[in-house]
C-alpha cells in the first residue's frame, strides 16, 4: 500500500511550471544595464566588418536598380509566358518575413503571451526592414518607376483614379497600410526606451537625438493608462491588419484565373506560410543577435523553443495545403487544374517543387523532436532551409503557373538574368545594413515591457514563497 | 527659494509595489493634482491613484467611422463618379470589391487616431521640458525608481507638510521640492 501511494505521490515541483522568462538573479537596473550597454557600448569590430559587407550590398542593390531604370525592365529575365516571375517572388518572400514581426507583437500581446517581449522589438524592427524590401519590387516593376505614383489615388493633370476592382490595387493599400502601422506600432513600443537611452545619455548629442525621439516622456502613470490603451488597440487592429495583408497578397493570384492560382485555399495557405517563413527569419536573426549581443539571458531557450514549436505548426499548416491543392485539383476534374499540378510535381520545374517540399514540410517534422528542438546549431541550420523554401514556395507558386501556357506553342521556361540575382542578393544587404543600424542605435529588447515581466515574475516567486 | 517658484514636491520608492501603497495613501490623503512616475506601467496603480477609465477609444472609433466613410467616398466617387470606366465587365462600384481597401482604411485611421490621438491630444507630447526633470532621481524614471510628484497647485499642498507626508510613506526616498 505504501508502495502505491508512493508511486502516486504529487510531485514537489509542478511539472506544468513554465520555465522563467528572464534568467539569472536580475533586477529592473540590470536589466537596463545589458540592454543598453548594447547601444552605448564602442562599436565592436565585427559591427563595422558586418556594416561594410552589408552596405556593398546595399550599394549593388542600387546599381541594379539604376540600371533596370534606364535601361528598361527587360534587364530582368521576365519574359512571355511567365511575365511575373523573381520580381513578384522575392516580393511575397519578403513580406511573408515581415508577418511574424506583427504576428509576435500583436497577436502574442492579445493572448498575454509574456514570452514574446524579449523578441518582439527586433522581430517588428524586421518586419519593418522587410517591407521596406518588399516594397522595391512592385515599384520597379511597372517599369517606369517615375509614375510610380498612378498607383495612388491623387488627383493629377490626367484626371483618372486606380482601378479600385483590382485585386493590385488593392494590394498598394494593404502594404502601405502595413508599412505604416507596424512603424507606428514599433516606435510606439519604442518611446518608453528611447527615454532609458536619454536619461543615460552622456553626450549631449545623444542627449539631444534621443531626447527628440523619446517626445519628453517621463513615464507618468497618466501618461502610461492612455499608451496601454493605445497599445492594446494597435494590436487589436494589426492582428485582422497581418491577416488581411497576405491575403489580400494571395488575392493578386487568387482573384485571376490562371490554373493554379484560382484556388480558395489561398488566403489561408499564404498566410501561414508568411508567419513560418517569418519565424524562420525571426529565429535565424536572433540567434546571431543574442550570441554577439550577450542576451542569452533574456532570449532563453525557452523562446527559442516556442518559435520553433511555431514552426512546426505553421509547417504543417502549409504541408497540408499542399496536399489539398492537389486534392482539389483532382477533384475539381478541371483539366487545365490537373495539368498544372501534376506538371508542377513532375515538369520541368519538379526540382524547384521538391526542394520546397522537402524544406517547408518534411524539415520542420524534426522538432517534434526535444532535443533537436532544443539544439542551437539544428535550428540555425533548419531556420535557413526554411526560408529557402519558403522563398521556392513563391517561385513554384508564380512560375510553374505561368510557364505552361493554354497554348503548347507560347509554353516556355524562365531562367533569371544576373541582375534578377543581384538585385535580391541587394536586398539582403538592405535589410542587413537597416538591422545592423538598428542593433546599433536602438535598444534591442523592449526594456519597459520586460521590466513588468519581470515584476511578475518576482510577484509570483513571492507568493508561491508564501504558501 | 520663493513659494511661487515650486512645482511641487516629489518622493522615489524602489520598487511598484512600494509605489502602490505610496499612490493609495496619497489619494485618501485628499491630494488630487499628484502623479506617479514609473518604469514601466504598473498593474492596479491606476485604481490606486484614483483614475478614471482612458476616454480614448471613443476619440479611436471616430477615427476608424472617418478611415471608413473615406475608404467608401473614395472608391465610389472616383469609379462611379468621376472617372466612370467599365472594366471587365464589372460594376462602377460594388461593396464586394470595395471591402479590402474599406478595411485597410479603417485601419489606417484606426492606427493614426490611437497613436497621434494618444501622443498628442490625451498625453500632450512632445513636451520636452517638465519640472519633474529638475529633479536628479528623474533620470532613474526610466531605470528603476518610482516617483511620486504632489503639484503645488493642488489644494492640500503645503511645502513643509506635504514634505513631511512624503517622509513618512514606507520606503520614501529623495524626498525633495523642485523648481517649476
Amino acid at each position: 500500500m505504501q508502495a502505491v501511494a508512493n508511486e502516486f505521490k504529487i510531485p514537489k515541483e509542478n511539472p506544468l511550471a513554465k520555465p522563467p522568462l528572464i534568467e539569472g538573479e536580475q533586477s529592473f537596473s540590470t536589466l537596463t544595464e545589458a540592454v543598453s550597454v548594447v547601444v552605448e557600448d564602442k562599436t565592436p569590430r565585427n559591427w563595422y566588418i558586418a556594416f561594410a559587407i552589408s552596405v556593398l550590398g546595399t550599394m549593388m542593390l542600387g546599381g541594379m536598380l539604376g540600371y533596370l531604370v534606364f535601361t528598361g525592365v527587360g534587364v530582368w529575365g521576365n519574359n512571355q509566358p511567365v511575365g511575373w516571375a523573381w520580381d513578384i517572388t522575392n516580393f511575397v518572400f519578403w513580406i511573408g518575413i515581415g508577418h511574424a514581426g506583427t504576428l509576435i507583437s500583436a497577436i502574442l500581446f492579445l493572448f498575454r503571451q509574456k514570452w514574446r517581449t524579449s523578441i518582439n522589438r527586433a522581430a517588428e524592427a524586421m518586419t519593418l526592414f522587410a517591407v521596406a524590401c518588399a516594397a522595391i519590387y512592385p515599384g520597379f516593376h511597372v517599369g517606369r518607376i517615375w509614375l510610380a505614383y498612378w498607383l495612388f489615388p491623387l488627383p493629377y493633370n490626367q484626371g483618372m483614379w486606380p482601378n479600385f476592382r483590382s485585386p493590385l490595387e488593392w494590394d498598394v493599400f494593404a502594404v502601405s497600410t502595413y508599412g505604416t502601422v507596424s512603424l507606428l506600432f514599433w516606435y510606439v513600443g519604442l518611446i518608453p526606451d528611447l527615454a532609458t537611452l536619454r536619461d543615460r545619455a552622456t553626450t549631449k548629442m545623444r542627449q539631444m537625438i534621443y531626447g527628440i525621439f523619446s517626445l519628453g516622456w517621463r513615464g507618468s502613470n497618466r501618461h502610461w493608462q492612455h499608451y496601454e490603451v493605445a497599445y492594446l488597440i494597435l494590436a487589436g487592429i494589426s492582428t485582422p491588419l497581418v491577416l488581411s495583408v497576405h491575403s489580400i497578397v494571395s488575392f493578386d493570384f487568387a482573384v485571376s484565373k490562371l490554373p493554379g492560382w484560382h484556388t480558395t485555399i489561398f488566403p489561408p495557405y499564404f498566410v501561414a506560410g508568411a508567419v513560418f517563413s517569418g519565424f524562420a527569419m525571426v529565429m535565424t536573426l536572433m540567434l546571431v543577435a543574442r550570441w554577439a549581443l550577450n542576451l542569452q539571458h533574456l532570449i532563453t531557450m525557452y523562446h527559442l523553443e516556442v518559435m520553433n514549436k511555431i514552426m512546426l505548426v505553421t509547417g504543417s499548416i502549409v504541408g497540408y495545403a499542399y496536399s489539398m491543392e492537389f486534392f482539389m485539383a483532382w477533384y475539381s476534374g478541371n483539366m487545365y487544374e490537373k495539368f498544372t499540378f501534376f506538371n508542377r510535381a513532375f515538369g520541368p520545374y519538379a526540382w524547384a517543387y521538391w526542394t520546397m517540399f522537402t524544406c517547408n514540410v518534411v524539415s520542420p517534422q524534426c522538432f517534434w523532436s526535444k532535443k533537436l528542438r532544443t539544439s542551437i546549431p539544428f535550428m540555425f541550420f533548419i531556420s535557413i532551409v526554411i526560408n529557402i523554401g519558403m522563398w521556392f514556395e513563391r517561385f513554384v507558386i508564380i512560375a510553374t503557373s505561368l510557364h505552361r501556357d493554354f497554348i503548347p506553342s507560347s509554353w516556355g521556361y524562365f531562367r533569371p538574368s544576373p541582375v534578377d540575382i543581384l538585385t535580391f542578393a541587394g536586398t539582403f544587404g538592405l535589410f542587413m545594413t537597416l538591422f545592423l543600424l538598428f542593433i546599433r542605435f536602438v535598444p534591442v529588447i523592449a526594456l519597459a515591457e520586460v521590466k513588468a515581466v519581470l515584476a511578475h515574475q518576482q510577484h509570483k516567486a513571492h507568493g508561491h514563497a508564501k504558501h | 527659494m520663493a513659494e511661487n517658484k515650486i512645482y511641487g514636491a516629489i518622493a522615489a520608492f524602489k520598487s511598484d509595489t512600494e509605489i502602490l501603497e505610496a499612490a493609495r495613501k496619497v489619494r485618501l490623503a485628499g491630494y488630487s493634482k499628484f502623479d506617479c512616475h514609473t518604469p514601466f506601467p504598473v498593474h492596479h496603480l491606476d485604481q490606486a491613484m484614483g483614475m478614471k477609465r482612458s476616454k480614448l477609444p471613443y476619440f479611436i472609433i471616430c477615427c476608424t467611422i472617418a478611415g471608413f466613410t473615406l475608404g467608401l467616398l473614395l472608391q465610389w466617387w472616383t469609379g462611379a463618379v468621376d472617372y466612370k470606366l467599365v472594366i471587365g465587365g464589372k460594376p462602377l462600384f460594388a461593396l464586394e470589391f470595395a471591402t479590402p481597401i474599406l478595411f485597410e482604411a479603417s485601419v489606417l485611421l484606426t492606427a493614426f487616431g490611437a497613436v497621434f490621438g494618444m501622443l498628442g491630444l490625451f498625453n500632450g507630447l512632445p513636451m520636452f521640458y517638465h519640472p519633474i526633470f529638475n529633479a536628479e532621481i528623474s533620470k532613474r524614471i526610466t531605470d528603476d525608481r518610482f516617483l511620486v510628484s504632489i503639484e503645488a497647485k493642488d489644494p492640500q499642498f503645503d511645502a513643509t507638510k506635504t514634505t513631511e507626508f512624503l517622509q513618512s510613506l514606507p520606503g520614501a526616498e529623495e524626498v525633495q521640492l523642485i523648481e517649476a
